[in-house]
């Protein structure tokens, strides 16, 4: 848990300013204005009736034809959201606007409201589109579609979790913690850039504002190895839980996100692991910091894997770098490791001094270059 | 250990030495160093600063302040000591105020990016030396990229820094760079002494870099910009900060005092004594490794001093385990400092005694260490004491001798002990912008 991190909010202006408004859903009868764009949504299709439109204020006059429950969404080519509609039922109407800049954008139905949609390319004519690269809206994308599907399995993992908790199960509670905290770890600095969420489910007791309740995994952490005791604090405390995680997955599609926040992202996750995995902090009580270590690690590699198609124009000497450190340090970690591909590791409590002076140098050696990605993704 | 009383000059020497102490201290600098200085005449009309740069530096030459770029030179007491020469500068160099020492440990198993990494830090020890920013600088550059250089160390003044670098015998070890075969054989492990209580954390390494400057910030940003350059390739195992000398290597100027408060290094060897640093200080060619030539070996000790137990010692016993007299520093029966001490005078078990050069066949080091001060001991004591620094022609002569003596029978054993200890061999000194660190061993 840190502070909000600007390099991801600050990131914002550099896509394009811009505000979305979403509509109500309406009933089949409510007629939408002359201008708008029809959408009609089917279980196999998404027909627009237009394929371009001027810049400024557009609406989208939405009917779903199919049989499942949709969404629509307005997308950048990076698939950051521009707007979005839920739970739009068959046979049902409704109204989507936004302001919106020249440029390329798609429109996307998504029936069942799960995967990745029929998707529509749309063109938004007239005043000075925002230049884009096509292998960084890439870069983006693939790592927008990894932040949302961690948030995805990272849900019913918390749950396995928080319902050992309410069921007063110490032991099934202790043995699900580690693993529902790594889709988060993973890709923490963007769950921190919206900066209201990590406070609640990611804050350590010394880490608490005056005043502030403490809540979150690190508390039923305490709960599970400290106080080993369940009841109805921590019923209470594992429904916070549930509920902020899921406000987490609502939103996390939403995050600004920029190739320079991705690699000032993956260069954080190297400082949490300096900050707090290394030297033990992060999980006092449970002591699972290897785990906590390793999602960091995997987060800050999948960023730099989808940043390396520009990297390696920019400084192959840098990825070939990268590649090696990144490489290193996983075999570091696995000596710790029950078993390739595990996520049980040895307890950070029977890792020795000698053994965490080698930890900490295998992260040095790799921040040091990963301090460099974002230089060699803009220049 | 601390000190010897050895006194070749008389006190006429020493006026002698003081009257022309700003031409010679160049000169002496200039043939160690090989490198132009200013001329006389320059350094007086840089008026006030004259005399203090002639007092303290050997080897002032070019000073500029840091900026951030290359192109501010400015002359002033802070000046620059010549980084490239014969010699490493550092080691005959006058003693600078402060210290930051550093042991590395190489991670990286190939040979060819361990001599990169070596050029690396070669190139930005020249920059630093000479006051620059290392790399592109501090500021300026790309906004997304941290900055080449940490910044702390802009608008300081050159200050004297010297960076020097030693290589410890694991370097050497069978199986890992194939340099097994260039180990000089006076390279060895210390062996263990009565008293030594060793924690491995806080000795030993592959490399050493040790930084010396008139101003602690300017030491301490090179350690941690090599540091940086080197992640990776290798990672810093134990450092050490020495706030104030202990040992002079200009004989005529004040002698300062260590942490017990007494007089160090009287007749340390003397930077400027060619002779004297050629018998005892700097590795002969005929003696070998030829990339040793010019190059010397250095013994790095921290040795704890239980101040509160020293400072309710009564001052007869204090003098009397020193062999020396506190206020003065002469040796006992003699009345000062530099005065030749009578040995027999003294008790069989003081310092000066069992260290002095007359009671190991008149073998010498030139000791340049540095007191220390950790804060406390978490006990309310000070954790505090003695780095000691001692360059030779070969340990198994100097260092080893000396030190069984010592830790055999000296009376300063009672409030003294070595926790910790390294050995490495310093190679000769860079000759100039192609050559680097170690490039006769390495490549």
């Amino acid at each position: 848990m840190r502070p909000v991190r600007l390099s991801v909010v600050t990131a914002a202006t550099a896509v394009a300013a811009l505000t979305a408004v979403t509509g109500c859903a309406e009933k089949s009868d409510a007629k939408a204005g002359d201008g708008a764009v029809q959408v009609t949504a089917k279980d196999d299709a998404c027909e627009l009736s237009r394929n371009e439109f001027p810049a400024g204020h557009v609406e989208l006059a939405v009917e779903n034809k199919g049989s499942k429950v949709t969404e629509v969404y307005v997308l950048f080519p990076d698939d950051r959201i521009v707007t979005e509609r839920e739970n739009i039922g068959p046979g049902t109407k409704a109204t989507v606007t936004a302001e919106v800049k020249a440029g390329s954008y798609e429109i996307v139905c998504k029936p069942g409201m799960k995967g990745d949609g029929i998707r529509q390319k749309v063109t938004v004519t007239g005043g000075t589109a925002v230049k884009r690269s096509p292998e960084m809206d890439a870069a983006v994308a693939g790592y927008r579609k990894y932040v949302q599907a961690q948030a995805d399995e990272t849900l019913p993992k918390v749950k396995v979790f928080t319902d050992a908790v309410r069921a007063g199960d110490l032991e099934a509670a202790k043995k699900a913690y580690a693993p529902s905290r790594i889709g988060w770890e993973r890709t923490e600095p963007v769950a921190e850039s919206f900066g209201d969420i990590d406070p609640k489910v990611d804050v350590r007791a010394d880490g608490l504002e005056s005043g502030q309740e403490w809540t979150g995994w690190h508390r039923l952490e305490k709960a599970l190895w400290a106080d080993k005791k369940l009841g109805p604090e921590t019923t209470a405390l594992a429904d916070t839980l549930d509920k902020d995680l899921a406000d987490w997955q609502k939103r996390v599609g939403k995050a600004e996100i920029t190739p320079t926040s991705m690699a000032n992202g993956a260069k954080e996750l190297l400082d949490e692991v300096a900050a707090g995995k290394v030297t033990g902090e992060e999980e006092r009580y449970s002591h699972t910091d290897l785990v906590d270590f390793k999602a960091n690690v995997e987060g800050a590699q999948q960023s730099y894997e989808l940043l390396k198609p520009v990297a390696s124009k920019n400084d192959p000497a840098l990825v070939t770098e990268l590649d090696k450190q990144f490489s290193a340090l996983s075999a570091l970690l696995d000596k710790y490791r029950d078993a390739p591909d595990s996520y049980e590791f040895t307890s950070y409590e029977k890792v020795g001094k000698a053994q965490r002076k080698e930890l900490s140098d295998g992260v040095n050696a790799l921040a040091e270059p990963l301090s460099k990605l974002a230089a060699a993704v803009v220049k | 250990m601390t000190d010897d009383a050895r006194s070749t000059r008389g006190t006429q020497d020493t006026q002698d030495a003081q009257n022309t102490q700003d031409t010679e201290n160049t000169r002496g600098a200039q043939d160690a160093q090989d490198a132009p200085s200013p001329s006389r005449r320059l350094l007086l009309g840089w008026g006030g600063a004259g005399l203090a740069l002639g007092a303290v530096a050997a080897g002032g030459a070019v000073a500029a302040v840091r900026d951030g770029d290359s192109t501010a030179p400015a002359a002033d007491s802070g000046a620059a000591v010549p980084f490239h020469g014969t010699h490493q500068a550092g080691i005959a160099t006058a003693v600078q105020d402060r210290l930051h020492f550093a042991a590395f440990d190489v991670t990286t198993g190939d040979r060819a990016e361990l001599a990169r990494l070596l050029k690396d830090w070669t190139r930005a020890a020249e920059r630093m030396t000479a006051g620059h920013a290392v790399g592109e600088g501090a500021y300026g550059g790309l906004p997304e990229a941290p900055p080449d250089d940490t910044g702390e160390a802009l608008g300081l003044k050159p200050s004297r820094l010297t960076l020097t670098i030693g290589f410890g015998p694991s370097l050497f070890a069978e199986d890992r760079f194939g340099l097994a075969e260039r180990r000089p054989a006076a390279l060895v492990e210390l062996p263990k002494f009565p008293g030594d209580n060793l924690d491995p954390a806080r000795g030993g390494g592959d490399l050493c870099v040790q930084a010396c400057a008139d101003d602690p910030q300017v030491a301490v940003h090179a350690i941690r910009n090599l540091a940086r350059i080197g992640f990776g390739k290798v990672a810093v195992r134990w450092s050490q900060l020495g706030f104030g000398k202990t040992s002079s290597t200009t004989p005529h100027a004040q002698t300062p005092r260590n942490l017990f408060g007494f007089k160090d290094g009287t007749s340390n060897v003397d930077g400027t004594d060619t002779a004297a640093l050629d018998e005892h200080v700097w590795v002969p060619e005929k003696t070998g490794p030829a990339w040793l030539a010019g190059g010397s070996y250095l013994v790095a000790r921290r040795i704890s001093m239980r101040i509160e137990s020293w400072d309710r010692t009564s001052l007869q016993e204090q003098e009397d385990v020193f062999g020396r007299d506190k206020g003065e520093g002469a040796a006992v029966g003699r009345a000062r400092e530099h005065d030749k001490p009578n040995l027999k005078a003294m008790l069989p078990t003081s310092h000066v005694r069992l260290a002095h050069p007359d009671s190991h066949h008149g073998v010498r080091m030139l000791r340049r260490g540095y007191s220390f001060t950790d804060g406390t001991d978490g006990l309310g004591r000070l954790d505090a004491g003695l780095f000691f620094l001692a360059y030779q022609r070969d340990v198994r002569d100097a260092f080893i001798p000396v030190q069984r003596s010592l830790a055999r029978s000296d009376a300063l054993n009672e409030y003294i002990q070595h926790v910790g200890s390294a050995v490495f061999a310093i190679p000769p000194g860079v000759r100039d912008k192609d050559d680097w660190w170690g490039r006769a061993l390495i490549s």
